[in-house]
């Protein structure tokens, strides 16, 4: 065989990460008929679309884009949202929290109450919509208790529920997405990545990102320990310092739940640099929304939430 | 704190890491309070891979259960379930990086009621830690996780001997219980398993070296990991490619397109290659590998590419492109060791699907020639199977699928078998020979 003469091949943790992920995506394809890649602007949803490239080109991706978008999501996301499904020609749908508050079926109780919760319920609405078998997510195992034990492929009953306590097995790399009508499956390709894979990656494949990542000047005032950004939704309190100071997202999503963290990295190396040395998790320092007790994540899982 | 210099000296300082050896995949097991837990908590923590607020919520979650100090076991139970219980129950994954290697590793519970979980976490991994405390010496469930990580094909074992503190770190307890190990290692096969003693409690061994251990002159826990084989970095066997998809794009420019794509599962190609077409036979030689835009030469066991062929040939999904020189065997019937993971009996009624690499097939266990009893490791006559049960069987299959033994091939010798009626998967199987066949 020709292959013993070859400079020998080895993996380095981003090739590998990579190939298992195109893997997933793959089989996604494979044993659904109606998959859809959940696709936001956001850092990791980028990389999703980077590896979906790398599975299926030169045929165009065997699945529309979906963005559900709960119409509090930064202008700058949006912009590359829009444009980057233009640029690599694929179909993007979106669906907003709004056409679930005409029909009725979101109440909310306050008009700038955060919309994250809501979100379950409109995407449920475009998987009857659509008839989607499948989503395809960029959640991450290291981003939370629950996520560290839910599977790559992940079962979906009628309802949307999971059930964190009947998973079906996973062994090696033997997916199973079989359904039945009404139920879907949610398959993660980039389970197994953490927040500096997520980084090193975007820095190897030269991805572009919201501005909003970088290091910029922001009005925000502190509140409960995390930095708040002062917006038209979420303007100062009585009594609250605005200061403007050099800040980036970790994490990017509905405004009156995400919050920026200091700092002044303004390249993606410098980010990396402080992502390998920070001391807060990514969704401890900027989700306001997980904090509210020890298996809030697991709960809203159950009920739908991706 | 030394252990944490240790471990960000290689830390990024920016960009990507100059040396990068790749993904090692381990699974920790142990009985009940052997401190696995613990130790996991100890690698993330001398790590950083648990940060300040993580650590807080810890804390508090600590003083709630009443606890003095920081209990890093909590760390890995992630479900409400699990937290109330103070068990775990599921397979948790978790991963620490050194900068120079990542680290997956998979949490497998040590309940002997979940042996399924231990299968699930054991058939992804490159090494095993197995966790013996010190005061207790070898247990049932030691053995039984020994013979389950070599059942599974894990050749990285490594015995490690925790509670050290608790003896007063004498070396006689460690010597001994490898003295024990290594004999019982040798009744089932395993080639040269590691031992390490160490305490996750203080620290000592995982990840520094510590001050009361001088007496052992090994590698740290840490360094082991850092240093052991990854099972797919053996490219040396022959090449298997399974077909996950066609590309057939049929745009301007692309008409002519038609590749393979897949994940290559064991061996290396290189274009001009002959390969082999299963089923349908044919012998052909590759045109092309592609990732993208790049152009390989060649590729190897774990990279996923798309395939171009000389000929234009009826392939679809489920096939296997494989080595010419030697190709797998084609089955009809299976003689596999199972390990039924559903809570519903087996119950012969019930249609199975076989389901191995992209293949999928309708399959019947024609017989089941006994259950592995998990006390003495013996086979022992069967009426049924239940959870958790390990047993020899044979299968029957309704189209042939294309095999390896488990032993020599890690992909092409393993399947899933999943209920036509509920969707579930039922059961994990490791092919042990084709009968009347080649392996």
């Amino acid at each position: 065989m020709t292959t013993t003469q070859l400079e020998p091949i080895t993996l380095t943790h981003l090739d590998w990460l990579e190939a298992e992920a195109i893997h997933i995506l793959r089989e996604v394809a494979g044993q659904c008929a109606h998959p859809a890649l959940l696709f936001s602007g956001g850092k990791d949803s980028l990389v999703l679309l980077r590896l979906a490239e790398k599975a299926f080109r030169p045929a165009s991706f065997p699945f529309p884009l979906l963005h559900i978008d709960t119409g509090h999501n930064y202008g700058e996301v949006l912009e590359l949202r829009d444009r980057r499904a233009a640029e690599l020609g694929e179909r993007l749908l979106v669906r907003t929290l709004d056409d679930s508050l005409a029909r009725g079926t979101i109440v909310l109780q306050r008009p700038d109450q955060g919309r994250n919760a809501f979100q379950s319920i409109t995407l449920l609405e475009a998987v009857a919509e659509f008839g989607f078998d499948a989503l395809i997510g960029g959640a991450r195992r290291d981003e939370e208790k629950a996520r560290a034990k839910e599977r790559v492929f992940s079962f979906r009953d009628a309802f949307g529920a999971w059930d964190p306590k009947s998973q079906r097995p996973e062994l090696w790399d033997l997916y199973n997405a079989r359904i039945h009508p009404g139920e879907h499956i949610r398959a993660f390709p980039i389970s197994n990545w953490t927040e500096l894979d997520v980084w090193q990656y975007i820095e190897r494949e030269g991805l572009e990102l919201p501005e909003i990542y970088f290091a910029h000047e922001r009005e925000v005032v502190r509140r409960g320990g995390a930095l708040v950004p002062v917006t038209a939704l979420t303007p100062s309190r009585p009594g609250e310092q605005v200061e403007r100071i050099s800040v980036r997202f970790r994490t990017v999503g509905d405004i009156p739940c995400t919050a920026p963290v200091a700092s002044r990295a303004a390249t993606v190396a410098e980010i990396i640099a402080e992502t390998a040395t920070t001391s807060l998790t990514e969704r401890g320092a900027t989700r306001l929304d997980d904090q509210t007790s020890e298996a809030s994540m697991e709960q809203r899982k159950k009920e739908g939430y991706f | 704190m030394s252990g944490l210099q240790a471990l960000n000296a290689n830390l990024p300082v920016s960009g990507l890491p100059a040396v990068d050896r790749g993904v090692l995949r381990f699974l920790t097991c142990g009985s009940v309070d052997d401190g696995k837990s613990t130790l996991i908590g100890r690698l993330l923590y001398d790590s950083r891979a648990i940060l300040a607020d993580a650590l807080h919520a810890l804390e508090a979650s600590s003083r709630k259960r009443g606890l003095a100090g920081i209990d890093l076991s909590l760390l890995t139970d992630g479900l409400s379930a699990e937290r109330e219980q103070g068990i775990t129950i599921d397979v948790a994954y978790r991963y620490f990086s050194t900068g120079t290697r990542k680290f997956i590793i998979a949490d497998a519970p040590g309940h002997a009621q979940y042996t399924r979980n231990m299968v699930t976490a054991a058939s992804t991994a490159d090494l095993a830690l197995i966790l013996v405390d010190a005061r207790k010496g070898v247990q049932e469930q030691t053995r039984r996780h020994a013979a389950l990580a070599h059942l599974l094909g894990i050749r990285n074992l490594v015995f490690v001997v925790n509670k050290l503190d608790l003896v007063g770190y004498d070396p006689r307890v460690f010597e001994a219980l490898q003295g024990e190990l290594e004999a019982f290692s040798r009744s089932l096969g395993v080639a040269r398993p590691a031992f390490v003693p160490i305490s996750a409690l203080v620290g000592y061994m995982v990840v520094s070296r510590g001050s009361h251990l001088d007496w052992y002159q090994g590698p740290t826990l840490l360094e082991l990991l850092e240093a052991a084989q990854a099972d797919r970095s053996q490219a040396g066997r022959p090449f298997r490619f399974p077909v996950q998809l066609v590309c057939r794009p049929r745009t301007a420019g692309q008409a002519e397109f038609r590749g393979y794509q897949g994940r290559i599962t064991s061996g290396a190609v290189a274009v001009g290659d002959p390969v082999r077409v299963l089923p349908a036979g044919h012998t052909t030689r590759v045109a092309g590998l592609r990732l993208l835009d790049a152009k390989l030469s060649h590729a190897v066991a774990g990279q996923s590419v798309t395939l171009l062929l000389e000929d234009e040939l009826d392939i679809s999904r489920g096939d296997l492109l494989a080595s010419v020189v030697a190709p797998p065997a084609r089955a009809l019937d299976l003689e596999a060791t199972l390990c039924w993971l559903s809570e519903r009996p087996f119950d012969p009624a019930r249609p199975l699907r076989l389901r191995h690499t992209t293949r999928e097939v309708k399959a019947r266990i024609t017989d089941l020639a006994g259950r592995l009893d998990l006390r003495s490791l013996a086979l022992e006559p069967a009426a049924g199977l239940k959870a958790n049960d390990i047993a020899e069987v044979r299968l029957r299959l309704q189209a042939p699928v294309f095999v390896d033994p488990y032993r020599a091939d890690r992909a092409t010798g393993a399947f899933v078998l999943v209920d036509e009626a509920s969707h579930d998967t039922v059961a994990a199987g490791l092919v042990r020979a084709v009968p009347g066949g080649r392996p």
